[in-house]
């Protein structure tokens, strides 16, 4: 079933096609929420990391065709962290000696700025969620990656993985307390604040210094 | 037939119901305690409902920061969630409020893409019960209900049977209910749900191809209440399945 993504040059040399994202991980996204994080219906600042799973029918190997049904999705670029060993109560400072590699994730979802409810009809759609063409596996620093977002050819975004409200260790450290990520297993570190839009006929690509191009394009 | 999947001096199997407990693939016979139980089939996406049971809704009504909407409140659970029949739990020392849920599993057995309500019954495969755990003190308002509260390790409990849907005349028609300790302390029934089955199934195929193995937990009645550790909980629907769990501190996790 997963044939047609990257094979992973260190154990567990598969992915298990679980994919797990992590919201709100920009301190950009949360500020601009500004007053409304202390109102109803959130009253307060998240304090565990707000996670969303992309189910199996998400998932599309890079060069796939996503069927818009004429909606226009917001593309987050994210970096998928790739678990080699499971990690499960680990401590910042080993979580990341876990990880098999990282690989590039085009996370899509129907736009939304409500964070209440989890919003799986606008993050579950088919074929939203495309994993990019290699796991870089030379155990490369996950937060100080920069990544390019071209739509039909033009940059529209340039992101940095630096900076985030948590780091890639931070994070498998404080999501493995209770849920155990296992190898294959996939945990996106992010979208960035500012995402762009894309809608039918166009085409994408991220782009990152030895992660390869992800491409995708929407029908 | 029912089914189940243990494992056993080794390996895998399949099994199905005997007098004496089960029986193996291989015409092994064995009591129900001499098997570790897995989830009753080969699980994919799991799809979980909040707030389905009108009884419960009011149950939590003090706390609920908004109104119920009439839009499903529908949320995902990922494989480390997942434990058999006869598992344990961890249950975390600083938490209040530990409760389990009862509910209807209804396992998915042909890929459903926009199907109608009409139609939708000839994609389930059949049902087992689950006992699906929350954290209430983890509880938090983004995505609610979050991942530290109802995505837990081995909190999503599955079996022991999987029942197919030809044995289930009316799965619609069925009283639940769950035993804390030998001491019933939430009882309901699958006629109460605010989205039936079959609108579930609308509703979920509208957006996302649901495929054979996916399940989706059809929510719990009211009636939950702190559970602790050692505690022995039972969940049970008729003509489906008698779901076992037990509780254990965190020092059983090395914590």
């Amino acid at each position: 079933m997963f044939q047609s993504f990257p094979s992973v040059a260190a154990p567990p040399f598969r992915l298990s096609g679980v994919v797990h994202g992590t919201l709100l991980n920009d301190p950009a996204v949360l500020a601009a929420l500004g007053d409304a994080v202390d109102q109803p219906p959130y009253k307060a600042a998240p304090k565990a990391p707000v996670l969303y799973l992309k189910p199996r029918n998400t998932l599309a190997a890079s060069g796939s065709l996503l069927a818009s049904e004429g909606l226009e999705f917001e593309l987050g670029a994210a970096l998928g962290l790739v678990v080699g060993r499971s990690i499960c109560h680990a401590d910042e400072a080993s979580a990341l000696q876990c990880l098999a590699g990282v690989v590039l994730m085009a996370d899509l979802c129907l736009p939304h700025n409500t964070f209440y409810r989890p919003s799986v009809r606008l993050r579950a759609r088919d074929g939203s969620c495309v994993i990019g063409p290699r796991v870089a596996t030379d155990r490369r620093d996950p937060d100080a990656l920069a990544l390019h977002l071209r739509i039909d050819g033009e940059t529209v975004q340039r992101i940095s993985t630096a900076g985030r409200v948590r780091g890639a260790a931070k994070l498998l450290a404080d999501v493995s307390e209770f849920m155990t990520l296992r190898p294959g297993d996939i945990l996106m570190t992010g979208v960035a604040a500012g995402a762009p839009r894309v809608r039918a006929g166009q085409r994408f690509e991220i782009e990152a210094d030895g992660l390869g191009c992800l491409t995708g394009a929407l029908a | 037939m029912k089914s189940a999947r243990v494992a056993y001096a080794g390996a895998l199997h399949d099994a199905v119901p005997h007098a004496r407990g089960l029986e193996l693939e291989d015409g092994r016979v064995l009591a129900e305690d001499a098997v570790v139980w897995l989830p009753p089939f080969d699980v994919g996406t799991v799809i979980a409902l909040g707030l389905n049971y009108a009884d419960h809704v009011k149950e939590l009504a003090k706390e609920l920061t908004v109104s119920v909407k009439d839009e499903p409140l529908v949320f995902l659970k990922g494989p480390a969630a997942l434990l058999g029949h006869r598992g344990v739990t961890r249950r975390p020392r600083d938490a209040a409020f530990m409760h389990y849920e009862c509910e209807l599993a209804v396992v998915i057995g042909a890929a459903a893409h926009n199907v109608k309500r009409a139609d939708a019954m000839q994609h389930v495969a059949g049902y087992t019960v689950c006992n699906d755990y929350a954290v209430r003190d983890y509880l938090e308002n983004w995505y609610r209900p979050n991942a530290r509260a109802k995505n837990r390790d081995g909190a999503t409990v599955l079996g022991p049977w999987f029942v197919p849907a030809a044995d289930v005349p009316d799965p619609h028609a069925l009283a639940l209910r769950t035993w804390v300790n030998g001491r019933v302390t939430q009882q309901g029934h699958t006629s109460n749900m605010v989205n039936d089955i079959p609108s579930l199934i609308e509703y979920l195929s509208s957006f996302m191809t649901l495929q054979a193995g996916d399940v989706i937990l059809t929510g719990t009645p009211d009636g939950v209440l702190n559970v602790d550790t050692g505690d022995e909980v039972v969940c049970e629907i008729d003509g489906i399945g008698r779901l076992v769990n037990t509780l254990a501190d965190d020092a059983c996790f090395g914590r």
